[in-house]
């Protein structure tokens, strides 16, 4: 086990500062710059409600006074990062006046528990399938037959994830066709909800885990070829170690270091992958939580919830950026 | 089968040998190629062949089968329209045929432009070195972690409709990040090397080493890292169409599905409505995953023994 260099550690927490602060204001800015008033869209949404509303102005007046509108845009600005820092990204403009972050908070640990599920599950069987191709004793069908089924791993997860829910869900009536739990259970801690969720769940971590465990069979794949070649690896096999003691050991051990860093740079195309298949499913996630404001419009939700995300993605590149060291102590880390 | 063994020993061997000489010639590499080639001869001819006319709304009956199916209606399938027709009455043949190209459109220009600006900062860096180097990596390592569809999809939402340019264009700004890391670490590797020493020593300028003497060893990288992004960039678009963003007026694979997804077409067995672009898709991503593989086998002769 290595240590984290302090300097390394300040550069990191850098970066992961600058990234949330560029991405919060790349997120406010591109509302401001365009032509539409989140206070017209209330109060047509309220004319479309009732029919007509008296006082229009004055109406229109106090809810930019109470978005803050008025106030000038460094002002606004300010205010936008004070808030944003204690996750208060106002009040919902479709589901009036429930705060964006509760609405957050509740689609949250849907996507959380999906995602860690389903990386968890790609990265072990995609390494292990990798791995399997390279060495040399793996049986013959590993090696024939997995790198055929790989070319079907290019394809996007909302793609396998139309195409599960059809073939399982609507022709054959394995499993339910949207939502993350079921209609007649009562969400808490108790065995039927958690049968319920599984039951919901497992259809869009399949469709997730289906087509990105490919990404790290092949990368596995090269590293593998590559420490194959090694002369420790040599050594090891003249030595007369276990061939099963080698592959963990010598070979596995080397080459899973980068693909950890690979995993790094692909955190963010999983989350994207990801909100799309919750928005097919219809499952309870951020994915239908955002599908949901585009549809009404409902900018503090769409900012609150992509903000989240994207600090989601950052946080989670930094800690692997802090684990990554302490696995590997080879690494010495210049900046 | 004693006489045959040999032959066809040989016949492979000679068929390595050869492969061996041009390594741009490898199976995988040309079939992704043929894949990518056969959607652009798709739309090119679709167009002077069938009538794009049938894109528009209600220019077809509705929610007819392919040819050869039956629709809940127990409609048959009918050679006016092969691919059967969506919901609101087009052609999902000529959907296709302007649809695809678009999708492909959208993913070359982007990572066009991506790679431009790729090439252009990580040269800079990588040859610049000192405060232009730091920035640029700290701003693409920012970048890299920021996923581009949130981002559009706040965009989109304040916007409204774009056009296909802009949206590749859109799509440009969040995929120059790993050519430039990638030819960063390149070029800061070559700059020692004898070659670019020699070019220095004998007088070269630096815009020739940079692009003379360095880009083309990065060729089989480059090339890589820009179907990566021709892939990435596909996927966005994709995505914010599934979502129901990107252009409104033109029709896309992905705003299809959407289409399709929101009128309950699962339900409704109507699979051919969301299942032909969903196919069509994967056969794309197949492609350019196919043609990613075999640069892979230019760039890394290792690879080349085992495949």
């Amino acid at each position: 086990m290595g240590r984290i260099p302090p300097q390394y550690l300040i550069n990191r927490l850098i970066t992961l500062l600058l990234t949330v602060w560029i991405a919060a204001t790349l997120i406010w800015i591109i509302p401001r710059l365009s032509p539409v008033d989140p206070a017209e869209i209330m109060l047509g949404r309220m004319a479309a409600g009732a029919g007509t509303v008296e006082n229009a102005d004055q109406i229109l007046q106090s809810l930019r006074a109470r978005f803050g509108l008025d106030d000038p845009l460094l002002v606004q600005y300010l205010k936008y990062i004070r808030n944003v820092v204690t996750f208060d990204f106002g009040l919902s403009t479709a589901s009036f006046p429930t705060p964006v972050s509760h609405l957050i908070a509740r689609a949250l640990p849907w996507t959380l528990g999906l995602m860690i599920i389903s990386v968890t599950i790609t990265f072990f069987i995609g390494n292990a399938l990798g791995a399997l191709m390279v060495w040399e004793r793996s049986p013959k069908l590993v090696r024939v037959a997995i790198p055929v089924a790989m070319i079907f791993t290019s394809i996007p997860p909302i793609l396998s994830g139309l195409l599960l829910m059809y073939f399982l869900s609507a022709k054959m009536r394995l499993f339910p066709l949207t939502g993350s739990y079921g209609l007649t259970v009562e969400p808490g801690w108790t065995w039927s909800f958690a049968q319920s969720v599984m039951y919901h769940g497992f259809l869009p971590a399949l469709s997730i885990v289906v087509v990105t465990f490919g990404f790290w069979a092949l990368g596995m794949r090269g590293l593998m070829i590559t420490v194959q070649g090694e002369d420790y690896t040599k050594l090891a096999e003249a030595k007369g170690l276990r061939p099963r003691y080698i592959l963990y050991k010598y070979m596995i051990r080397n080459a899973i270091l980068p693909q950890i860093t690979a995993f790094a740079l692909k955190i963010g195309l999983l989350v994207a992958g990801q909100i799309l298949v919750e928005r097919i499913f219809a499952y309870n996630g951020m994915g239908k939580l955002i599908y949901d404001a585009i549809l009404d419009q409902d900018f503090p939700v769409i900012q609150g919830a992509s903000y989240i995300i994207i600090l989601m993605t950052a946080l989670s590149v930094f800690l692997v950026d802090l684990i990554y060291p302490l696995i590997d102590p080879r690494i010495k880390h210049e900046r | 089968m004693t006489d045959t063994t040999p032959t066809r020993a040989e016949h492979k061997l000679a068929r390595k040998m050869k492969r061996f000489e041009n390594p741009w010639m490898n199976p995988k590499l040309l079939w992704g190629a043929g894949i990518l080639i056969g959607i652009i001869v798709l739309g090119l001819l679709g167009r002077i062949f069938w009538d794009p006319e049938l894109v528009f709304t209600g220019s077809a009956p509705l929610k007819l089968p392919p040819i050869g199916f039956e629709n809940l209606r127990k409609q048959a399938g009918i050679w006016d329209f092969p691919l059967g027709t969506d919901g609101a009455g087009r052609d999902l043949l000529a959907l296709i045929i302007i649809g695809a190209p678009n999708s492909l459109f959208v993913g070359l220009l982007a990572s066009c432009v991506g790679m431009g600006l790729g090439i252009f900062l990580g040269f800079s860096a990588g040859f610049i070195g000192g405060r232009t180097d730091d920035f640029i990596r700290v701003i693409s390592d920012v970048m890299i972690t920021i996923p581009p569809l949130l981002i559009l999809v706040v965009f989109q939402a304040a916007y409204g409709d774009v056009s296909l340019t802009m949206m590749a264009l859109l799509i440009a700004a969040f995929v120059w990040q790993s050519p430039t890391r990638l030819i960063r670490a390149q070029v800061l590797s070559m700059r020692e090397s004898g070659y670019v020493q020699m070019a220095r020593l004998s007088g070269a300028s630096t815009m020739h080493i940079m692009f003379k003497e360095m880009l083309p060893n990065l060729v089989p990288y480059l090339f890589g890292s820009f179907i990566a992004n021709v892939t990435t960039s596909i996927v966005t678009a994709v995505g914010l169409e599934v979502l129901g963003l990107g252009p409104q007026r033109i029709p896309t694979l992905g705003r299809t599905i959407y289409e399709a997804i929101n009128s309950g077409a699962l339900i409704q067995n109507l699979w051919w409505w969301w299942g032909i672009p969903t196919l069509l898709l994967a056969v794309m991503f197949i492609g350019l995953l196919l043609i990613n593989l075999g640069l892979d086998e230019v760039s890394n002769p290792r690879l080349r023994k085992l495949s």
